[in-house]
């Protein structure tokens, strides 16, 4: 029995060095995504993962990707990226809002390692960015064919968390439904979570149930699109373009287009030429993409809801444009005036008009 | 501001999946096993329901490979457990690692898959009766099996000689042995039953309740159904207060939330869960005897020796 154990231990060193031999050689450089649901969840996850394929598709060997999915928000998710970084990570995205301590803290201890942060705001160390979509402008256009196509004039929104992300999301929604729609009240569901088909589900229900006839998500699956489709009401894909519910429920979608960034970014850390920056980019470049609007849209609808899409690709409008009173009555913006990103970054109060209350 | 008709119409359809998880490993827990396997049993049914329904059109095809995925899963739970005598916790944890991981390997290409409906058991004149025709007659035939299963399984433990034998192996292997009775071959089909019925909540999670295959999409129901076990102190009438309670409570705040109510909305959110713990600690508050009703057995490995 000595000799098949002895041949073996020889045989594992011989293929370890050729491995440590053939990394040394061509090391590619190593990219770690930390993702908040599985890549099944054909919405906020899926799209991150289309641009890390779009990264590998770009790169090709010159870039070897991992990834870990459904990753707990919190203590949990800076065991993954210590874990993807011990395992050689050169450069980590952390695609949801929650694991901003997490990046920052192994940012701390790996100075060396470039991190990349979705739709945070923390940067306490010089290697770590963050970056996000100005989904707000496509909010502005779902809410503007929902304000148009609601007959029950009640709006149901599934919300996640009350973080101004999502603020807003419906404080846009709800001005250009309002816009075209007078009569147009808003419910919002606070879901408490970014993926729970089955809550997601329930939710949608309860405010079917509530009378409304147009559903909006701010969660990442498909579940509210299946309801949606058995009650008659219309839906909107959220993050990914979530085709498969069109022409009914689905009317349209917005979709998050990761890739053209993550291909600059891992470019630019290869280069060297990467700093630290805190993008947040839309519909001018691309980030933000507004899908297929399918025949269910009256005509004249589509044509004014690609009309204010391209006023937003050229950046002549702004969906946050005065004026516009806070939920409280107080004036936010005076006619003609335009959000300012530091404002908008940190909204945490609804517009004049909504009647829900924003949880604490 | 709240339709009540509407509203226990979701209560229904929300609490089954957990309720035929819990029936099933109450009976496994009758018997002295524990199954921390629930949600991996839950999710691979969830799974094998959605693919046999995408595969044949057959919505009664798809339920008895939900309940068959589940009992395969829990089959492996029976061998490791019974036959190699590994300890149950730790199996049934990966139990439910490995059916997560599993499901979502069996899964890919199918998210957002058609699906046949799933019938309604009574006709739509039925349906229409103002009141009762939504909460009792709008339902498929899974979620009327499901209250049955409760009868059944109350009825078995509490009035057969079958429910006797049950719940001698689940308080002492040893003397259910010395008596002649097949520790091993009873807990084992026990075991299967549970798999069986976790399988089956989880493919009327996907097939019914959701229609769509979606990875991670059991979000721990498998979990609350171990809680309302214990919590319910073993009793299967306990079991379907505490799903309704959860279910009804689940679907309450979100209409409370749609209707505006002035209500903190974190306090809401985890409203199912403290409300169905505290009321079932209440009703079983004399320890003494909920302490009588625990098996106990349970999560003990038996060998037959001596």
């Amino acid at each position: 029995m000595k000799t098949p154990i002895k041949t073996l231990a020889a045989a594992l060193t011989a293929l370890s060095l050729a491995a440590g031999g053939a990394m040394a050689q061509d090391d590619p450089f190593k990219v770690g995504f930390v993702y908040v649901g599985p890549i099944g969840d054909y919405g906020w996850t899926w799209t991150h993962d289309q641009g890390r394929l779009a990264v590998e598709e770009h790169f090709g060997d010159a870039v070897e990707t991992v990834y870990a999915e459904s990753v707990p928000e919190g203590a949990d998710a800076e065991r993954v990226i210590t874990q993807m970084i011990l395992d050689g990570a050169d450069m980590i995205f952390t695609t949801s809002f929650g694991y901003g301590e997490a990046t920052n803290a192994a940012a701390g201890r790996f100075p060396d390692v470039y991190f990349e942060h979705a739709t945070g705001y923390l940067r306490e160390h010089p290697n770590v960015s963050t970056y996000s979509a100005r989904f707000y402008q496509g909010r502005a256009v779902i809410g503007h064919i929902a304000g148009h196509m609601t007959e029950s004039n009640i709006v149901g929104y599934i919300a996640s968390y009350p973080i101004p992300e999502v603020i807003r999301g419906i404080n846009s929604a709800y001005l250009h439904a309002r816009a075209v729609n007078p009569d147009v009240e808003f419910r919002v569901i606070w879901a408490y979570t970014w993926f729970d088909p089955a809550a997601e589900a329930d939710a949608a229900q309860a405010l079917i149930d509530a009378g409304a006839d147009v559903i909006m998500q701010h969660t990442d699956s498909t579940a509210p699109q299946t309801v949606a489709q058995e009650a008659g009401a219309i839906s909107f894909g959220q993050a990914s373009d979530m085709i498969q519910f069109a022409p009914l429920p689905r009317v349209a979608s917005i979709i998050d287009n990761w890739g053209p960034y993550y291909i600059r970014r891992i470019g630019e850390a290869m280069e060297g030429t990467w700093e630290q920056s805190d993008t947040w980019e839309g519909m001018p470049e691309g980030m933000v993409l507004i899908g297929e609007m399918s025949e269910a849209i009256p005509e004249e609808v589509r044509a004014s809801a690609t009309a204010l899409m391209e006023s937003m690709q050229s950046g002549e409008y702004h969906p946050f444009t005065g004026p516009i009173n806070r939920q409280d009555g107080t004036a936010w913006l005076a006619e003609g005036e335009i959000a300012d990103d530091g404002t908008l970054a940190g909204m945490a109060f609804y517009v004049e008009g909504l009647t829900g209350e924003i949880p604490n | 501001m709240i339709d009540p008709v509407t509203l226990i119409v979701a209560l229904i359809i929300v609490s089954t999946p957990v309720l035929l998880a819990a029936i099933g490993e109450l009976v496994v827990e009758k018997t002295g096993v524990l199954n921390l396997g629930v949600e991996g049993m839950m999710i691979i049914g969830a799974v094998t329901g959605f693919i046999t329904a995408v595969e044949t059109g057959s919505v009664t095809l798809a339920f008895l490979a939900g309940m068959a995925g589940g009992m395969i899963l829990s089959a492996v739970f029976g061998v490791l457990t019974q036959l190699l005598l590994s300890n149950q916790v730790a199996t049934g944890l990966a139990l439910t690692l490995f059916g997560i991981g599993l499901a979502a390997l069996l899964g890919v290409g199918y998210p957002g898959s058609s699906l046949p409906p799933v019938p309604d058991l009574f006709p739509a004149s039925m349906q229409a009766i103002p009141v009762a025709g939504p909460i009792l007659f709008s339902h498929p035939l899974i979620i009327y099996l499901a209250v049955l299963l409760v009868v059944a399984v109350w009825f078995l433990l509490q009035h057969t000689r079958t429910g006797l034998v049950i719940r001698a192996v689940g308080e002492s292997h040893d003397a259910a042995h010395a008596l002649g009775y097949k520790v091993i071959r009873i807990r084992f089909l026990a075991i299967l039953f549970g798999g069986a019925c976790a399988g089956l909540g989880g493919a009327f999670l996907s097939v019914a309740r959701v229609q769509n295959w979606i990875e991670g999409m059991t979000a721990g129901a498998g979990w609350i159904a171990l809680a309302l076990v214990v919590f319910a102190s073993w009793k299967p009438w306990r079991v379907l207060l505490g799903a309704w309670l959860f279910g009804g409570i689940s679907a309450l705040q979100l209409r409370l939330q749609a209707a505006e109510v002035n209500v903190p909305v974190a306090l809401l959110d985890s409203s199912p869960y403290l409300v169905t713990i505290i009321v079932l600690v209440l009703i079983s508050s004399d320890r003494a005897r909920a302490a009588l009703n625990a098996p106990a057995a349970l999560g003990k490995v038996f060998h037959a020796s001596g």
